[in-house]
């Protein structure tokens, strides 16, 4: 999920009076929710198939990740992001194989360094391995698609936890917006093809969704920066889940944002170019102005 | 490296996908054997016809009835040929006892014999039936479960079968699907347990709610109880469940009962759908205690349907194999294989004698031995198919074949990630409306090359059908020396695969019977020495899913024209070797008296 998610949000972006809420480095939350969800589950259900699955798919991640950032810009990178990325991909990807773990981990960060355009990576980089390996490997490969437990209590604790997270990262109205468009549509859904209300909504009583929700989708890297901009981008990647569940695709909200990320990105930086080409003109004109007074 | 990584996982997609298919080709005879269906030119025309349940599960109801094919082989007359019954679900329909006239031919007589008519609403409908001789009388007595109150019938001399299951106690109602005799405290009287799969209160023809279903895709804890029905010696049986340690709710599938912990008692492997499997450990026949999680068989929750256990890799050692689901792009559990891996430290064994190795944990090399993709399997059965002298696998499968251009499964797979209280009430669930989920499926022949493989070559020896497959069974239906393979198939026909082996390939077979044990021999252990190599099997009750194969126990040899010597642990604990027993025979040995 969400590789670089929240995770890379500067301690400059935080409020200040967030900042003093608590003195932790921001960076480090998401990593410590997504480990708590791992270990919390694991404990309680046994969700993993090993843990040398897991283990497997978060080394390579952050082995990629330090080998890839030495040779592309010469320095150490900060393994957090990695971290996210290995340990999404160790729950999510189900296979009774093992190269899948390694290779979707791989996969996802060799797209942060693949993948860019004008220095900056397009998909979330978890989003992408995922994508790309169930896409690729269906005889092999499966994501994450059932409940841990049968009880509410600790769904509840990671849906507070992930909220209480995402909103000191600054992130909480993505995600928000994502499960308010998602039952939206899931009301549009069974309107259309006639399946029970309760069925629609049924996938995001799921953990995945509860990944993609705190980790994928409100990657900093991946999303668009204005505040509305990310809640339209979002709204927009569950309008074409939607699309896709009515085709019966299984993995609907990792390929629909694969699709729409990118071109909100595109889109972004589009904006920013021609922002940037537009106060190069004024900043021009005034100079000429100057020169003419 | 991103698209040098990419390219490898797609050719490692294909690697997985062609392994879990056939060898493909002609025909040639190299694997040794080819399989032929035959049910129809023996005799046998019987197809299975599922249940109607309250409409209120009208459109689920292609899986909510998706059980109930089932067969179960024994020698109900004891005249030496290997006769079976199956079972049937439809409210009215009949089961059919085929009896083996020898000639090449069955001839159904359960109707004269009065186990035919006993699929009705009010009783509930067969899913299984499992052979053994509770009265030690030396006839095989049946015992029937059903979604609803199980029966047993006492064999009468092979001439007709009395209905005893109120006289004898067995439980007023239990949705179960599936069954096994066990002599667990060892007093030579075999002893039941039963398994219950949707809860006892539920009566699927007249439901009080629709909050029937399993509460999670795969940690359900709301299915049917079990019952442990101690034999006590006098025709009836007592409820010994509860002071044996046995609590378990889950939504038990399958059943073996095997010394799988080394301690001559019998401990229960129970293969649960919607969950983690369960290893009950026989403590001297006082109690029971689930040792699956530390033992590693009951970590990774699965949908398991079938329990086999064979001596895969001819070293003395039960791996046991549990089915699963693997749908590709949806769902992809895979198959286990647990193999154990650590032994008593007294070494595999002492002085001759026959003491199982002790596991202490069990590692599951389904997919390095290769058997771990066999689509939506249901029933397995370990036999050795070409008498190469290992233990194949015969795997049937395909959960719902309707609209052959339509799939369920996103549908299914949408509500199987539901809370609890969406999967759990049916009334959530979407409507079928005629697709598939997980249909025509091709079945898997995998054989062992001995060396840590299996080899899937199905479609080349001759196993080509695409039913819903449910029960497999092992005989040798014509006394010729190999095993015959039975499949049962929900909704679909009986099919019978005559086995052909090549010459030159001999076998030796085991007829047991027990004296101061069960008279079934039912837990006795088999190990036959020749040529260097040595091979376990154990004579068992119920085996693999809703099925169970011929008493019989059946060595291939290779090519070995002598036998050095077979070791028998009888239930009872008494040893018994037999020196050098002649091959491509049937011996029929009994307990020896004294210890």
């Amino acid at each position: 999920m969400a590789a670089d998610a929240p995770t890379l949000a500067s301690p400059d972006q935080v409020a200040p009076s967030r900042r003093r809420w608590a003195t932790l480095d921001t960076r480090y939350l998401p990593p410590l929710l997504i480990t708590s969800i791992l270990l919390g589950a694991q404990l309680s259900f046994g969700i993993l198939e090993g843990w040398e699955r897991t283990g497997l798919a978060i080394v390579t991640a952050i082995g990629a990740e330090l080998i890839m950032g030495r040779i592309t810009y010469g320095a150490w990178p900060h393994p957090a992001s990695a971290y996210i990325s290995g340990i999404s991909a160790g729950i999510l990807v189900r296979s009774p194989f093992l190269w899948p773990y390694f290779l979707t981990s791989l996969i996802s960060i060799a797209s942060k360094y693949v993948l860019r355009l004008k220095g900056r990576h397009l998909w979330n980089p978890t989003n992408f391995g995922v994508s790309a390996v169930v896409f690729l490997a269906p005889a092999a490969v499966t994501v994450l698609s059932i409940q841990w437990g049968n009880v509410v209590a600790p769904m509840a604790i990671i849906w507070l936890l992930g909220s209480v997270i995402v909103w000191r990262v600054g992130r909480a109205h993505i995600s928000a917006t994502y499960v308010a468009s998602f039952l939206l549509f899931s009301f549009v859904r069974s309107a259309i093809t006639g399946t029970p209300w309760l069925a629609a909504v049924a996938p995001i009583t799921g953990p995945m969704y509860q990944l993609y929700i705190f980790f994928m989708v409100t990657d900093p890297k991946t999303t668009v920066r204005s505040r509305v901009g990310q809640c339209v981008v979002v709204f927009i990647v569950a309008f074409v889940e939607m699309l896709l569940r009515l085709r019966e695709v299984l993995y609907a909200p990792f390929y629909a944002l694969f699709i729409v990320g990118p071109i909100a990105m595109l889109v972004q930086m589009w904006l920013d170019s021609r922002a940037l080409q537009e106060s190069g003109v004024r900043n021009q004109e005034s100079g000429l102005g100057k020169t003419s007074a | 490296m991103l698209i040098a990584s990419l390219v490898v996982v797609r050719v490692l997609n294909q690697q997985a996908a062609a392994a879990a298919s056939d060898r493909g080709g002609a025909p040639d005879g190299r694997f040794g054997f080819s399989l032929t269906e035959s049910a129809r030119r023996l005799g046998v025309e019987f197809a299975h016809q599922g249940p109607t349940f309250d409409s209120r599960l009208a459109h689920i109801m292609p899986q909510v009835a998706s059980m109930g094919a089932a067969v179960a082989v024994a020698d109900f007359d004891r005249d030496g040929w290997q006769d079976f019954y199956v079972t049937n679900s439809a409210e009215g329909s009949l089961n059919r006892l085929y009896r083996n006239t020898g000639q090449g031919r069955f001839v159904d007589v359960a109707p004269a014999l009065g186990i035919a008519d006993v699929n009705q609403r009010g009783s509930g409908v067969s899913m299984g039936a499992v052979w053994g001789d509770y009265d030690n009388d030396g006839w095989e007595d049946l015992l029937l479960y059903r979604y609803g109150r199980p029966e047993l019938f006492r064999n009468d001399q092979g001439r007709a079968f009395v209905a005893v299951g109120e006289r004898a106690g067995l439980p007023r109602w239990v949705n179960a699907n599936s069954a096994t005799w066990f002599d667990y405290d060892r007093d030579g009287r075999l002893d039941l347990f039963m398994a219950g799969y949707w809860p006892d209160e539920v009566d699927l023809w007249k439901l009080e709610t629709t909050k029937i279903m399993p509460e999670s895709f795969e940690y359900a804890n709301n299915g049917g109880r079990k019952y442990v029905l101690h034999n006590r010696g006098d025709g009836t049986f007592e409820d010994t469940t509860a002071a044996l340690g046995i609590t378990s709710h889950r939504w038990t599938l399958a059943v073996i009962a095997a010394d799988l912990l080394g301690t001559g008692y019998p401990d229960l492997f129970l293969a649960n759908d919607y969950g983690v499997s369960e290893l009950f450990a026989n403590q001297g026949g006082k109690r029971f205690v689930d040792v699956a999680p530390q033992s590693g068989v009951g970590r990774a929750p699965k949908s398991g349907m079938n329990a086999a256990v064979g001596d895969v890799f001819n070293d003395g050692r039960f791996a046991i194999y549990k089915t699963n689901i693997s749908e590709p792009g949806v769902l992809v559990q895979g198959n286990d294989l647990w193999v154990p891996t650590t032994t008593n430290a007294s070494g595999r064994r002492k002085g001759g004698s026959l003491d199982p190795p002790i596991p202490s944990e069990y590692q599951n090399l389904a997919t390095s031995m290769g058997v771990d993709l066999g689509g939506w399997s249901w029933g397995a059965q370990f036999g050795d198919l070409n008498n190469d002298g290992t233990q194949d696998i015969y795997l049937t499968n395909g959960y719902v074949s309707a609209g052959e251009r339509s799939s369920y499964w996103y549908d299914f797979a949408v509500i199987a990630v539901g809370h609890s209280q969406i999967i759990g009430d049916a009334a959530n669930w979407p409507a079928m409306k005629g697709r598939s989920l997980s249909g025509y499926q091709r079945k898997r022949v995998w054989l062992n090359d001995g060396f840590g493989r299996f080899n899937e070559v199905a479609q080349v020896v001759g196993v080509h059908d695409t039913f819903d497959g449910r029960a497999v069974a092992l005989a040798d239906v014509g006394n010729r020396g190999v095993l015959d393979v039975i499949v049962a198939n929900q909704r679909g026909p009986l099919l019978i695969y005559q086995n052909q082996i090549e010459a030159g390939r001999h076998w030796v077979q085991f007829d047991l019977e027990g004296t101061t044990s069960n008279r079934s021999a039912i837990g006795a252990r088999v190990e036959l020495q020749w040529g260097g190599r040595a091979q376990v099997q154990q004579v068992a009750a119920a085996s693999g899913f809703s099925a169970q194969n011929q008493h019989v126990l059946h060595f291939g040899l290779g090519s070995a024209a002598t036998v050095d010597r077979v070791i028998i642990r009888w239930p009872s604990g008494k040893m018994q070797t037999i020196e050098a027993p002649a091959v491509n025979t049937r011996h029929r040995v009994k307990e020896p008296d004294g210890r």
